[in-house]
């Protein structure tokens, strides 16, 4: 199974205001999400830049290992985005996506890290609007929920 | 292949307390392929006792490994070496493979992560089911490859009861009645006289626990 890179995570920098700044890693659909993300720019829309795109030819790649060792690492949020129900290039992909992210947030309850640091969401290509959008929804909910107790601030 | 799955993960860590270096220990075989304690598993729940760990502010040792098969001492040969750095093994085989660990490392803990739940085959994705009991006495070929002693809830010889329901059984109504089963197949092969014939009662001397096997 491929590896996630060791270096997914920087040096927390902090706001003047001394306010931390979430690091959220957000796993796309080469087909859809990331597309969106390239529409989004092209489309000059502004969205946090605290979200950090990895590319998967299909967001049903991704694995519940994936996940976890971005939480190790010391990622405050993490999100998958796939394509659209019914629309998956693959056919199932996405589904299965979102059955892993089901159980991967059943391990982050248990973990005590809970489940709401991670998100699937679903998209087109055409929706740029759409992935700003979502960008804003998880950097908002992860500054809510505070650093992960993982690397603290 | 034996079927198990994986323990709650609250009952892991509660037994894994008091242990500061431990190795997780998968097993390549029946457990790998009912995807409850192979390579990919091993990884899982390591990170995910790491997480834990973390998140509490401890820092254990967490390695992982996978063997080809637990249940034989050839293939441990491998972790001789890690086995040394380690105060516990949390095995993720069957209860077999906990045996055979303990039994070739007798001074070092091993742990069951998983629950041993029966032999069996996968029906669709995710769903595995039992077919075998391992009664030590095997009647298939009277029962068109259907085994009454597992697949029957009651374990009946001769069926079916009569709390047979349209194909469906009394005790579960999600669950086939075996004899049913057996009578349909039976009559695709044009064998019912087969169905007519009367089975003594069961010998359940023919396997006495604990089983031993020796080739002659």
């Amino acid at each position: 199974m491929p590896q996630l890179p060791n270096n997914l995570i920087s040096t927390r920098e902090m706001t003047s205001e001394n306010q931390f700044e979430p690091e959220i890693i957000a796993f796309s659909c080469h087909y859809c999400a990331y597309a969106a993300a390239d529409l989004a720019g092209i489309m000059r829309l502004q969205y946090p830049t605290n979200i950090k795109l990895i590319k998967l030819p299909c967001s049903g790649t991704v694995d519940i290992l994936h996940i976890l060792n971005a939480f190790e690492q010391g990622a405050d949020g993490v999100f998958v985005a796939g394509c659209l129900r019914g629309g998956c290039h693959f056919v199932e992909g996405n589904n299965r996506a979102e059955r892993r992210i089901e159980r991967a947030k059943d391990i982050l309850d248990k973990v005590g890290l809970g489940k709401d640091r991670l998100e699937m969401f679903f998209m087109s290509s055409s929706e740029g609007p759409r992935f700003a959008e979502v960008a804003r929804e998880m950097t908002d909910r992860i500054r809510k929920l505070g650093p992960s107790p993982i690397r603290g601030v | 292949m034996i079927v198990a799955k994986q323990k709650d993960l609250e009952v892991i860590v509660g037994m894994l307390q008091g242990y500061e270096r431990i190795l997780v220990l998968g097993c390549g075989t029946c457990t790998a392929i009912c995807l409850t304690g192979g390579d990919r598993e091993v990884g899982i729940l390591a990170s995910s006792l790491r997480l834990a760990d973390k998140v509490s502010g401890k820092n254990r040792l967490l390695k992982e490994h996978t063997v080809e098969r637990q249940c034989e001492w050839e293939f441990l040969d491998e972790i001789n070496d890690q086995v040394k750095e380690v105060d516990a093994i949390l095995s993720l085989g069957c209860g077999v493979g906990v045996q055979a660990i303990s039994e070739r490392f007798p001074d070092i803990p091993v742990l069951p992560g998983l629950d041993t739940l029966f032999m069996g085959m996968p029906q669709e994705e995710s769903v595995w089911v039992e077919r075998c009991s391992g009664c030590g006495n095997c009647i298939l070929d009277k029962t068109a490859g259907i085994c009454p002693v597992t697949r029957c809830t009651k374990g009946l010889l001769n069926g079916p009861c009569g709390g047979t329901n349209n194909g469906k059984c009394e005790v579960d109504p999600e669950k086939d009645c075996a004899w049913t089963l057996i009578y349909q197949r039976l009559e695709k092969q044009g064998k019912l006289e087969l169905f007519d014939e009367y089975h003594p009662p069961r010998n359940f001397q023919a396997v006495v626990r604990p089983g031993r096997f020796t080739i002659k």
